[in-house]
């Protein structure tokens, strides 16, 4: 059981960290001050958020880990974020998208969360959820203002959501290790989340008149540590410090 | 001295000790230390954070550290605590006089735990010349606690510790 609840944890932390290094590529070339300071201000809370996760795997890992050893030191096939929080920033729009999606289905994973029979699971989510309904606020004043502004953004939203929507399908579908771990009443189940998760995007498209895709084809992998390209390149990034100087402290 | 005693000169110790961010509030301003125990050798001090990922996280220890060792504290060990998780409505209203005496509108009350996704907040009041006709320009400001707004009727940009 401990090894599906350190699966468990660090795919909570490893969703956080990739959308925060990803987020953080934008620090500095922001659309407009407002828009640079909001993204680097979400990386900033989930960076946070995957701090706590990690703290708590470091600690049910034993063996003097540390939240920087989960953090930086293991190999690509050992991330288990969605395939989605991988994707590239590309412009405003799939930025956007991409975080609107994500908040949406993770505020009800946190609603969820706060009722785990775990106590730090159940601390941590008290204290994420504050700051990712936040986050879910501002993605969702950006869908409606961008789908329902002009021609030019609500083309650019759209295509956006058309191209990031086949990862969508695997925030639903469970892993043996979340199967277990719900059943436990540790965590969420994913499945019941989805239909939350299809009525509040589904209104916001609506208000934003922005047309749902549809669900033919879904990408599935990163929650198995099978990943995207583009993995590889946000990992060189990320671990550059660890890798070059073994051991760094600051 | 006495154990009671101790513990009142530490909690005044603690009162010297300034947000690193917000230099005006005191972390017991603040809100984020929640227990304070003391015996023979060794002060333990419980601290709640607020945001997740503020870089004050890793100050607030050394700074707690620092001045209660300047005190004659040797031994002093900070805890951080996760639950209960820290709001907004923690900040003292003594804090919330200071906040704004320096620029900054304090948080409105009792709305952090508001589910609504574009509730209709109560209006945050000008910190310069109390107006309630202001406006928010931005979600997010310097730090991950505050937000930006700006008064219609002064015309002033100010700044809006966000409800938490």
């Amino acid at each position: 059981m401990q090894k599906q609840l350190i699966k468990y944890v660090q795919r909570l932390g490893d969703n956080a960290l990739i959308l925060g290094q990803r987020l953080g590529e934008w620090c500095g070339h922001g659309p407009v001050l407002e828009q640079d300071i909001a993204l680097t201000n979400i990386a900033l809370d989930t960076l946070g958020q995957a701090r706590l996760y990690f703290q708590y795997v470091a600690e049910l890992k034993g063996e003097n880990q540390t939240e920087d050893d989960v953090a930086f030191l293991r190999e690509e096939r050992e991330y288990t974020n969605l395939l989605l929080l991988e994707q590239k920033n590309k412009d405003w729009a799939y930025t956007l998208v991409r975080q609107f999606l994500f908040d949406v289905f993770s505020f009800h994973n946190l609603k969820g969360l706060l009722e785990s029979s775990d106590s730090t699971l159940k601390a941590i989510a008290a204290r994420a959820i504050k700051e990712v309904k936040y986050h879910k606020k501002f993605s969702s004043e950006w869908m409606i203002r961008l789908g329902d502004g002009t021609d030019v953004s609500h083309k650019k939203v759209q295509t956006a959501l058309n191209d990031l929507w086949i990862f969508t399908g695997e925030m639903f579908k469970p892993t043996e290790d979340e199967d277990l771990i719900a059943k436990m009443g540790i965590g969420t189940s994913c499945e019941e989340i989805q239909p939350l998760w299809d009525l509040e995007v589904n209104e916001i498209l609506a208000e934003a008149t922005l047309q749902r895709p549809d669900d033919t084809f879904m990408r599935y992998g990163g929650k198995k540590g099978q990943h995207s390209e583009l993995m590889g390149f946000i990992l060189a990034d990320l671990q550059y410090m660890q890798r070059t100087y073994p051991g760094l402290q600051w | 001295m006495t154990i009671s005693n101790d513990i009142d000169n530490i909690k005044l110790l603690l009162r010297t000790v300034k947000d690193p961010e917000i230099p005006v509030l005191s972390l017991d301003d603040m809100g984020i230390i929640r227990d304070v125990k003391s015996n023979k050798d060794q002060v333990i001090i419980d601290v709640c954070p607020t945001y997740n990922g503020c870089p004050a996280i890793d100050v607030i220890p050394g700074l707690i550290k620092q001045t209660l060792h300047d005190a004659g504290y040797k031994n002093v060990q900070v805890n951080q605590v996760l639950s209960p998780a820290w709001t907004s409505d923690w900040i003292s209203q003594e804090g919330r006089e200071k906040l704004k005496a320096y620029g900054i509108a304090p948080p409105l009350e009792n709305c952090a735990t508001d589910d609504e996704l574009f509730s209709d907040i109560q209006a945050v009041a000008c910190p310069l010349c109390g107006s309630e006709d202001t406006k928010c320009i931005s979600k997010f400001g310097s730090t991950p606690c505050k937000a930006q707004y700006k008064c219609n009727t002064c015309q002033e940009p100010f700044e809006y510790f966000k409800c938490h």
